[in-house]
């Protein structure tokens, strides 16, 4: 029924063009539930991504209530769409957290999002969990970063190509969207790169415009610098609907993986859904979390979402498992603290361990992102990754880069008494500034 | 190395005894169980090395059936099969004879696992093996493989299948690969230069590539040399970079033109400011992927002619809706331009989100029928079947929509009520009729246009977006209400756009694009090509 209900809502909220009023998913205040409020766009450009992560966290709340809820209390969902209009997220975010009055948010995907409410989280003190990978360089005493941050995904992968595996790669493409998280993170890979003693003339770096469609200058571009007479590799941060004009070029200008290897950074089970993935087989992604992870957590989370959705076809990704991860860590501070109390969960969540889907655990660190393990994924013919390398352990999420000059001194501890998201160890002071 | 000069000297053995011996099937299958035993990616690849160093031909089959993945090992009793999907299970073949050997459950068998690296191995054990096949096809690709992977231990397998060789492409590219592999190899200086020669008449950039990395190891005269056969090759390349991006050009022309020949109509002709235009597109790219589900699910032989199938679909589809939208809304708001975008603008939200709804936010899968997949190369130009079909059917859609306008009934009537309103509707133009007709004629172009894009670019419920500023941009710069100006405008920016790109980045190469155009239009307001007379006022 609640599916229904939003479909009909949207063509409504659209018809009217009244995005901008707010629609709550269950209306009607009690107060023996507790509030968790959803920001995720529903319509416009990022709701293909987005539309899913509302989705699986309907389905966690809905099975944490089926385990009697928390605290004693049921758990109820207040979703809005934000409509992928950036002012608009810190718009509902003050709505979620005053109006509605939220226990924990649980939203945003793009890092512009993210940045435009962050400073509604800061001023109303509440929690927002963030699970999408992003460029690193900041850390918020209000915000959960469960996604990867470059040291968790990008700086992996690099260090899988160069190494025999992956091929002894020695000249590199970087090619990403033009936006924040692309730049940042080529940024720090061309510092690690140029660190590992790769020339500049071997690195080669390509913005383009949001939703690009004509890659064939960029692709034969590639095709040009890959014949150097060295193995090449090429980077890829390019994000959403780019990506499958980028790949059926490859596939068609008859770049092989076994040739020119792409690993991407934002490209997942979902986004392979619209692609026909023969041709691709063999170019790599890199995740913290793939579908075809075999473990029994992750069967049963893939059979409780494809029976949540009614689509035995539905596919999971990274994103969702970082809900999964963080939500169950709220839960977990939440029984911990006694309280939903932010100030209380805050300090009680760092070092809380929940099992993740990749068959291991995850554990909350003091700057407030996760360990996680890395995977580097082969895509298959069935649009599915395959693992072919992982990290021998757990990777702790390195908000501020090592590899740049500005953030290099810097570290994140929100435990008392430091209790600073900028400190910097040589000057002993709280307030350093990173990149961004 | 010693294991590939006994691979090669076992090749070499083989061909002079014309290829009547084999190595018998017992040493491949052990090779094979060896697979199934194999711990880590790197150990298959040295199994596959020995594999391929029997030289046996009869390994190829259950190789390439490695590399793509549908080679098994039973979990009963640890043999190996080649695997074919079908229905849940697998279709089981012996490795070695190709015979059927039963099925099995998916559950009971492991899949051998391969890497890039592993895919590699196979590929250069593959190239040797096939190097003295039946098949010119399977020597021009083991050629191929050589070429692109000299090894120095291969000259003698060379000479001996050159001396052999019949088929002249095949000849060609073996002794293309023989010197490749001379360069690499510890040969008198006489034959390198020779080599030098023949790679740098190539001109290719594979050729490029072996000389730039003769000429880092190498030294004196041969280094000279092939630094002069570089620069030469450079420089050809330089004019086929030309050729190239003007191909390039003309190509996102031709989509440019797609986008916006619809709109020519719509706006050009009749003056609508259609903002949900580019929803016309998208409706036609989700009727194929509905055509191409039906064609899947009942009738998958049919799939070559799912695009044919698709555009009549497509068109009628998209002319429907547009019908729909004209009788609906546009109607009242005729010379109203600021209510007619806010209206349309309205309608495009809505049919975004009504396809959100029925078709989920995540993009579609459309797939490309096999003539529309991979490309060809003429001369050094990358062709790529799919963007060579689109020029073709974009220019006859347009040749088409010129016809209807200029040679028929309809088309004539179409230009009188535009033109001037008032006097068609005293000669008797049902002039309502004439608005919905070509209000639906253009969104069913744009209906078209989707069919073709769907197979460039994702579908998904934004594909509109992406479409409707370039169609604007062509239809505003080539001229409102002329096609011919339409068609000019649509190449002219794709041309000028792939020129600024390898300059500029494609960031920057839009903005000047943009900027541009404004110039233009404050020169010459009506853009290319202006309508003239008393037409211009109504």
């Amino acid at each position: 029924m609640f599916k229904i209900t939003t479909a009909t809502r949207h063509l409504i909220a659209s018809a009217t063009m009244a995005a901008t009023i707010s629609f709550a998913g269950v209306a009607g205040a009690q107060d023996d539930t507790i509030k968790i409020g959803i920001l995720h766009s529903l319509s416009g450009t990022m709701a293909i991504s987005e539309t899913t992560l509302k989705d699986a966290m309907l389905m966690l709340i809905d099975e944490q209530n089926k385990k009697g809820g928390v605290l004693g209390k049921k758990l109820e969902a207040v979703v809005v769409d934000p409509a992928s209009d950036w002012p608009l997220f810190a718009e509902k975010a003050r709505d979620l957290i005053s109006k509605d009055k939220v226990a924990a948010v649980f939203g945003c995907w793009t890092s512009v999002s993210r940045k435009s409410v962050l400073p509604v989280f800061a001023e109303l003190n509440s929690l927002l969990f963030y699970p999408v990978q992003y460029e690193g360089e900041e850390s918020q005493r209000n915000v959960f970063y469960t996604g990867a941050a470059p040291n968790q995904q990008a700086i992996p992968a690099v260090d899988y190509l160069m190494s025999e595996d992956g091929g002894s790669v020695k000249r590199w493409v970087l090619a990403g969207t033009d936006y924040v998280y692309p730049q940042t993170t080529n940024k720090i890979l061309q510092a690690y790169l140029e660190a590992k003693g790769v020339a500049k003339d071997d690195i080669m770096v390509n913005y383009t415009p949001f939703g690009h469609s004509d890659w064939q200058t960029i692709v034969s571009d590639i095709k040009k610098f890959g014949s150097a007479g060295k193995k090449t590799a090429v980077v890829s941060t390019i994000n959403g609907d780019a990506n499958v004009p980028f790949y059926k070029e490859l596939a068609n200008q008859g770049i092989k993986a076994e040739d020119i290897p792409v690993v991407a950074f934002s490209v997942g089970e979902e986004e392979l859904a619209g692609l026909d993935t023969g041709p691709l087989v063999g170019h790599l992604t890199a995740w913290n979390y793939f579908q075809s992870v075999d473990n029994e957590a992750n069967a049963e989370f893939i059979k409780t979402w494809q029976a949540f959705t009614k689509n035995d076809k539905r596919v999971t990704n990274d994103p969702m498992e970082a809900h999964y991860i963080g939500f169950n860590m709220w839960v977990e501070a939440v029984e911990k603290a006694g309280t939903t109390d932010p100030d209380a969960v805050i300090d009680s969540i760092v070092g809380v361990s929940v099992p993740n889907l990749s068959g291991g655990y995850s554990t909350m660190m003091p700057n407030h992102h996760i360990t996680k393990p890395v995977l580097i994924g082969e895509i298959q013919a069935d649009g599915q990754m395959e693992t072919v390398w992982q990290t021998s352990g757990l990777v702790v999420g390195d908000e501020w880069s090592d590899y740049l000059p500005d953030s290099k001194d810097l570290i994140a501890d929100w435990r008392k008494p430091m209790s600073c998201g900028n400190f910097n160890v040589v000057t002993g002071k709280c307030g350093g500034q990173g990149t961004n | 190395m010693t294991s590939i000069k006994t691979v090669l000297a076992a090749l070499v053995a083989l061909l002079c005894l014309a290829g009547s011996a084999a190595a018998d099937d017992a040493a491949i299958r052990a090779g094979l169980a060896k697979l199934a035993t194999a711990k880590g990616f790197a150990e298959i690849e040295t199994v596959v090395r020995e594999l391929g160093a029997t030289g046996d031909p009869a390994v190829a089959k259950p190789l390439a059936a490695l590399a793509d993945g549908n080679l098994y090992v039973r979990k009963s009793d640890s043999s190996v099969f080649i695997g074919n999907e079908a229905g849940g299970s697998l279709a089981l073949l012996d490795p070695v004879t190709g015979s059927a050997a039963g099925t099995a459950a998916k559950g009971e068998m492991t899949k051998i696992r391969v890497n890039n690296a592993v895919r590699r191995a196979v590929r250069e054990a593959a190239g040797s093996l096939t190097l003295g096949g039946e098949d010119a096809a399977a020597r021009l690709s083991a050629a191929d493989a050589l070429f692109l992977k000299p090894d120095p231990d291969a000259i003698e397998a060379l000479d001996a299948a050159i001396a052999k060789e019949t088929d002249a492409a095949a000849k060609a590219r073996m002794e293309q690969a023989r010197a490749a592999a001379v360069l690499v190899s510890d040969r008198s200086e006489a034959e390198k230069s020779a080599a030098i020669r023949l790679i740098a008449g190539l001109g290719s950039r594979e050729a490029l590539n072996l000389l730039t990395g003769f000429e880092a190891s190498a030294s004196g005269a041969l280094k000279e040399q092939a630094a002069a056969g570089i620069s030469s090759i450079g420089s050809t390349l330089m004019a086929w970079d030309g050729a190239q991006n003007v191909w390039y050009g003309i190509s996102l022309g031709s989509v440019l033109l797609l986008a916006a020949i619809g709109l020519a109509i719509t706006f050009g002709v009749m003056g609508v400011i259609n903002m949900a235009h580019g929803e016309m597109v998208m409706l036609g790219a989700y009727t194929t992927f509905v055509v191409q589900e039906m064609i899947r699910s009942s009738a998958p032989g049919l799939f070559d002619w799912s695009l044919a199938i698709a555009l009549p679909c497509a068109f009628l589809v998209a002319a429907a809706v547009g019908v729909a939208i004209e009788r609906g809304v546009i109607r009242f708001l005729y010379g109203r331009p600021l209510e007619t975008l806010l209206a349309t603008w309205g309608v495009s939200l809505i049919l975004q989100q009504g396809v959100r709804t029925i078709f989920g936010p995540t993009n579609r899968e459309v797939g490309n029928p096999s003539w529309m997949s991979g490309g060809f190369e003429l001369g050094q130009l990358a062709i790529t079947w799919n963007r060579l079909w689109i020029v073709v059917f974009s220019l006859a859609v347009f040749a088409l929509l010129l016809f209807i306008s200029n040679r028929t009934a309809w088309g004539l009537q179409m230009r009188a009520v535009t033109q001037n309103r008032r006097m068609a509707a005293s000669m008797g133009i049902r002039t309502p009729w004439v608005d919905a007709f070509t209000f639906g004629l253009g969104s069913g172009i744009a209906g078209i246009a989707g069919v073709a894009l769907s197979q460039i670019g994702n579908v998904s419920p934004n594909l509109g977006q992406g479409y409707i500023i370039d169609s604007f941009m062509v239809v505003v710069f080539g001229g409102v209400g002329n096609l011919w100006g339409t068609l000019l405008g649509a190449f002219s920016l794709g041309i000028a756009n792939k020129f600024l790109e390898p300059y500029a980045g494609a960031v920057l190469g839009k903005i000047i694009v943009l900027v541009l155009i404004i110039l233009f239009i404050q020169k010459r307001p009506r853009g290319l090509f202006a309508l003239k007379g008393r037409a211009v006022e109504a």
